[in-house]
C-alpha cells in the first residue's frame, strides 16, 4: 500500500546566530546572516525518512514556501532522504509578509492535486514561534491532528502518536490522512553524508509560484514594531523592611 | 656571465618549491661551481615574479578571480552545514587534545561527509570539489580543530595527492576510492633524521629487483603525520639511475607503498606541543617489496613529484590559518565588548582597538590571498609557486600573531585551558615549521624572484657591469599607474602606495643584483627582508583586488570593508618600505657583526659573555 508523506521545511535564521533588530524596527537583520533548516522541521523530516526505511512510508516529499533561497533547505532535505522537493516561490520582497495561513493554503492546494496520506511539520518555526501551520492545515482539510509528537508508531491505517503536553505524555491514535507536528525529543536528525548529497543533486525539485496555485497572499497581520527586549535595569539594595515597603509604594507596586 | 651562476642545474620553472632554495644555499655553502645554465629569461604572468622586476603585472590578481558557479556554491553549502554540525556536536577538540588522539569512529563519521576525498572526482567516490571549495571546507575545520585539519591535510593534501597528480589510471582506480572514503588512510613520507628542508638529501634507498618485477625499499622516516594508522604511504627514496652519459647517479624516486606489503613498522605517537589529536610517528620500511606498478611518476623523478605535491597542497594551510584566525577574532570581540576595567569596556581603549584592528586587517588580507591562490589554481594557472609560498608564510605568521594577541587581550583568562585559546596557540606553532619551513620559504621566494629578475636584466644588458648600470639609469622612472583602472576609486590612496612600493621594490632588487651579483645567494640578511617586502606588497594587491570586487555587492558593509583594506595597505606599505630601506643600506658592517656574534658563541660552545656579577 502506498503511504506518501509531505514534509514542510522552513528556512530560518540559524539557531546559533545572535539576532539583531533592523534599525528601522520592521524586523530582524537577515542579510548576510547564517540560515538553516528549522530544527523542528529537521526532526519531522527525519521521522518521515525513518518510517520510509521501516517500509511504513513509500515516498517522502519535502515542501517549502518562500524566496529563492528556500532551495538550499530543500536540497538539504533531499540529501537527508526526501525523494522529491516542491518549492512554492514568492518574491524575496514579499517573503517577510508570509504567514502560516498562506503556507497552509499552499499545502492544501498541493495535497488536493497530489494525494498525500500525512503531513509532517515541525511544531513551530524558531523565527516566528507561530505554531499555527499544522493546525490551520488540519482544519482546512478536516483532518485529525497529532501535535507535539515525541513518538510515532504506524498502526495499519492509523498512527499511534505519543505527545508531550504540559501535564505529561498523551497517547492518541489518529486515522490517516492526518497532520503531525514534531517536538524536540521525537528523534535525532541524521547528518547528510556525501553519497546522499551527491544523490540529492539528481532528485527532482519542482518549482511553482503562489500565483500558479491561485492562493491569496493578502496579509492578515501587520508588523507594527520589532524591538530588542528591554535592557535589564539595575536593582537596588534597601536597609530594612520599612524601607522596602516605602520603595514598593513609591514604584506603584503596592497601593500607597 | 656573472648572473648566470645564479641558475642551478634544476630548472626553477618546474612546479617546485621549498627546498630548491636550500639547494641554492647549499650549493653556495659548499662552494660548488654549478655549470652555467642557459640564459633564457622566462616570461611569467605571476604577479610576484614580475614584482621582482618592478613590474605590476595584474592579470592574475585583478579582477579578483574568486567566482564559484551556482552549482558549486550549492554543493559547498550542502557539505559545509553538516560539517559545521559535525565539528560542533560529534568531534570533541578538547578531548582530542587531552587524550592526544582523535578516535577512529569520529574520523569514520567525518569521512562520510566526504571530507577525506574533497578533490577526488566522483567516479573514484570523491566529493569532486575544486580547490576553492576545499579551501572553504579547510577554513571551517581550521576554526574548530587544527589537529583534525592536519589529519585531513596529511591524508589528502599531501598523503595521496601524488596519486591524484601523477598516478596512472590503474593506480587511481586501485587506491583513490578507499582513500577518498576514508576506508584507508594515507601518509606522506619524506622527512628523515637528517633530512628536513633539504629534500634531496634523503638517505632511504630503493633498488630494482634482479628480475625487474619489484623494488626493494629501505627507509627510516620520522615525524610522519598519520604514520601510526595509515595503510597507504607515498615514500621517497634514493635510487641508482643510469644517466645519459652511462654513469649511475642516485636520484630520489617516489613509490606508493601499502602497509600490507610487509616490513613496515611504526613507532609510538610522538608527544607534541600541539595538534595532539593528530598522530605523528616514526615509520620504518625494511626490505619492503614494492610491485613495479607502484612506482609513482618516473624513476628518478621523485624530487619533482615531492615538490609538486607540496606546492599543490600548500593552499590548505592558508585555509586552516584563516579559519583559526576567525575563531580567535570572534572570541576577542566577545571579550572586549563585555569585559570592563577601570570603569570602561576594553573595546573603548585605543590600544585594544589597535590590537583588534590589526587582527581584522591581517585576517582580511589572509582570506584575500587564499582565494586568489585557490581560484587561480582552479582556472588552470600553473605558475603559482611564489604565491603559494607567500600565502603559507604570511598566513601562518598572521595566525600566530592573532592568537597570541587574542590571549593577551583575554588577560589571565587567555592563559587558562577553559577559554580554548591556549590550545589553538599550541596547535598553530607547527604551521610555521612543517610543509615548507617559513625560513626556507622566505629564502625561496626571495631567491627565485631575484633570479627571475636577474635573468631578465642579463638578457637586456649589453654586457658587463657598465651595461647594467646604464640600464639602471633609465628604469623605474616612477609609479606605473597600472592599478588606476582596476582598483575602486575609493581605494586610490592605497593603490598609489602599492604602485610606489612595486617601483621601489624593483629598484631595490636591481640594485642588489648589481651590487652582489651571484653572491646574492649568501646575502640572507637582504634576501629575507626582500621576501618580507614582497609578502606585504602582494598582500596589499590581494586586499585591494578583493575589496574592489566585493564593494560592488557587499551592501551595507562595503564602507567598513574599505576601511579595513585601506588600513591593511597603510601598515603593509610602511613595513615594506622599512624592509626595502634596510636592504638598500650598506649592510656590510651589521652582517659581519651578526656573523661574529654567532660564530663567537658557536665556537665557544656557549654564550661566551660572563655574568656581570662575576666580572664586576
Amino acid at each position: 500500500a502506498e503511504m506518501r508523506v509531505l514534509v514542510g521545511v522552513k528556512r530560518v535564521v540559524d539557531y546559533a546566530v545572535k539576532v539583531r533588530v533592523k534599525p528601522d524596527k520592521t524586523g530582524v537583520i537577515t542579510e548576510g546572516v547564517q540560515h538553516s533548516m528549522n530544527p523542528f522541521d529537521e526532526i519531522a523530516l527525519e521521522e518521515a525518512v525513518k518510517l520510509k526505511e521501516k517500509k511504513a512510508v513509500t515516498e517522502v516529499v519535502a515542501f517549502s514556501m518562500g524566496g529563492p533561497k528556500c532551495q538550499e533547505v530543500l536540497r538539504t532535505a533531499l540529501a537527508k532522504g526526501a525523494d522529491k522537493a516542491i518549492h512554492i516561490e514568492i518574491p524575496d520582497a514579499d517573503a517577510s509578509q508570509l504567514e502560516p495561513l498562506h503556507v497552509a493554503r499552499a499545502m492544501r492546494k498541493i495535497i488536493e492535486s497530489d494525494k498525500f496520506d500525512a503531513v509532517f511539520l515541525g511544531k513551530q518555526a524558531i523565527d516566528d514561534d507561530a505554531n499555527q501551520t499544522g493546525s490551520l492545515l488540519a482544519g482546512m482539510m478536516d483532518w485529525p491532528q497529532a501535535l507535539y509528537a515525541s513518538k510515532v508508531e504506524p498502526d495499519g491505517k492509523s498512527l499511534k502518536v505519543t505527545r508531550e503536553i504540559d501535564g505529561g505524555l498523551d497517547t492518541i491514535k489518529v486515522t490517516l490522512p492526518a497532520v503531525l507536528s514534531a517536538d524536540l525529543r521525537l528523534n535525532e536528525p541524521r547528518y547528510a553524508t556525501l553519497p546522499n548529497i551527491m544523490k540529492a543533486k539528481k532528485k527532482p525539485l519542482e518549482k511553482k509560484s503562489a500565483k500558479d496555485l491561485g492562493i491569496d497572499l493578502a496579509p492578515q497581520t501587520k508588523m507594527v514594531e520589532v524591538s530588542e527586549p528591554p535592557v535589564r535595569q539595575a536593582g537596588g539594595f534597601v536597609d530594612d523592611v520599612p524601607a522596602l515597603i516605602a520603595k514598593l509604594k513609591e514604584k506603584g507596586f503596592i497601593k500607597a | 656571465r656573472m648572473l648566470s651562476r645564479l641558475a642551478p642545474k634544476a630548472a626553477v620553472r618546474s612546479a617546485i618549491s621549498g627546498t630548491n632554495a636550500s639547494r641554492f644555499a647549499s650549493a653556495a655553502a659548499t662552494g660548488k661551481k654549478e655549470k652555467p645554465a642557459p640564459m633564457a629569461a622566462q616570461e611569467s604572468d605571476s604577479f610576484c615574479m614580475n614584482l621582482f622586476r618592478g613590474k605590476a603585472k595584474v592579470d592574475q590578481v585583478f579582477p579578483y578571480p574568486l567566482n564559484l558557479d551556482e552549482e558549486r556554491k550549492e554543493t559547498l553549502q550542502m557539505i559545509l552545514d553538516p560539517t559545521a554540525k559535525f565539528l560542533n556536536e560529534v568531534n570533541d577538540v578538547v578531548k582530542n587534545d587531552e587524550n592526544a588522539e582523535t578516535p577512529m569512529a569520529v574520523l569514520k563519521q567525518f569521512a562520510e561527509l566526504g571530507a577525506f576525498g574533497a578533490l577526488v572526482p566522483p567516479e573514484y567516490e570523491g566529493a569532486g570539489m575544486n580547490n576553492t571549495q576545499m579551501a572553504r571546507l579547510a577554513e571551517i575545520v581550521g576554526s574548530h580543530d587544527l589537529g583534525l585539519g592536519v589529519i585531513m591535510g596529511a591524508h589528502q593534501s599531501i598523503g595521496y595527492k601524488g596519486i591524484l597528480l601523477v598516478g596512472t589510471e590503474e593506480q587511481k582506480k586501485k587506491y583513490l576510492p578507499d582513500l577518498a572514503t576514508g576506508r584507508k588512510f594515507a601518509a606522506f613520507c619524506l622527512t628523515e633524521p637528517s633530512t628536513g628542508s633539504d629534500a634531496n638529501s634523503v638517505r632511504s634507498t630503493a633498488r630494482k629487483s634482479d628480475d625487474g618485477s619489484h623494488y626493494i625499499l629501505n627507509a627510516n622516516k620520522i615525524y610522519i603525520s598519520n604514520g601510526g594508522f595509515a595503510d597507504v604511504f607515498t615514500v621517497f627514496a634514493q635510487m641508482p639511475i643510469k644517466q645519459a652519459d652511462g654513469t649511475t647517479k642516485n636520484k630520489v624516486t617516489a613509490f606508493i607503498v601499502e602497509r600490507g606489503f610487509g616490513g613496515i613498522t611504526n613507532g609510538p605517537p610522538e608527544k607534541k606541543m600541539g595538534i595532539k589529536g593528530s598522530n605523528t610517528a616514526v615509520v620504518d620500511f625494511e626490505n619492503v617489496k614494492i610491485p613495479k606498478e607502484n612506482l609513482l611518476g618516473g624513476e628518478g623523478e621523485g624530487f619533482k613529484v615531492a615538490m609538486n605535491i607540496l606546492n599543490n597542497g600548500r593552499f590548505g594551510i592558508p585555509a586552516a590559518m584563516t579559519g583559526a584566525m576567525k575563531h580567535c577574532i570572534k572570541k576577542t570581540i566577545d571579550h572586549v565588548t563585555t569585559r570592563e576595567q577601570f570603569g570602561h569596556k576594553l573595546e573603548e581603549y585605543g590600544n585594544v582597538q589597535e590590537k583588534l584592528a590589526n587582527m581584522i586587517a591581517k585576517q582580511y588580507a589572509c582570506e584575500s590571498i587564499l582565494y586568489i591562490l585557490a581560484s587561480n589554481m582552479d582556472r588552470g594557472i600553473q605558475d603559482y609557486q611564489l604565491e603559494a609560498a607567500i600565502a603559507k608564510v604570511f598566513t601562518s605568521e598572521c595566525a600566530w600573531f592573532t592568537c597570541d594577541e587574542a590571549i593577551q587581550v583575554h588577560g589571565g583568562m587567555g592563559f587558562m585551558k577553559e577559554t580554548g585559546l591556549e590550545r589553538v596557540l599550541r596547535d598553530l606553532r607547527i604551521f610555521r615549521i612543517f610543509e615548507g619551513a617559513n625560513d626556507i620559504m622566505r629564502i625561496f621566494v626571495g631567491l627565485t624572484g631575484i633570479q627571475h629578475a636577474g635573468k631578465h636584466l642579463q638578457a637586456q644588458a649589453s654586457g658587463g657591469i657598465g651595461g647594467l648600470i646604464g640600464l639602471a639609469m633609465g628604469r623605474f622612472a616612477g609609479p606605473s599607474g597600472a592599478f588606476n583602472g582596476v582598483v575602486d576609486p575609493a581605494l586610490k590612496k592605497s593603490a598609489d602606495a602599492l604602485d610606489n612600493c612595486v617601483s621601489l621594490f624593483g629598484r631595490t632588487v636591481q640594485d642588489l643584483l648589481v651590487k652582489h651579483k651571484k653572491g646574492i645567494i649568501n646575502r640572507q640578511y637582504e634576501v629575507v627582508r626582500v621576501a618580507d617586502a614582497a609578502i606585504d606588497i602582494y598582500g596589499m594587491a590581494a586586499t585591494l583586488s578583493r575589496c574592489t570586487q566585493t564593494s560592488k555587492s557587499a551592501g551595507s558593509t562595503a564602507e567598513y570593508e574599505k576601511k579595513v583594506a585601506n588600513y591593511f595597505c597603510e601598515t603593509a606599505a610602511a613595513r615594506a618600505e622599512a624592509n626595502l630601506k634596510s636592504v638598500a643600506a650598506d649592510n656590510e658592517a651589521i652582517v659581519n657583526t651578526i656573523a661574529e656574534i654567532s660564530k663567537g658563541a658557536c665556537s665557544a660552545g656557549a654564550n661566551p659573555i660572563a655574568h656581570p656579577i662575576d666580572t664586576l
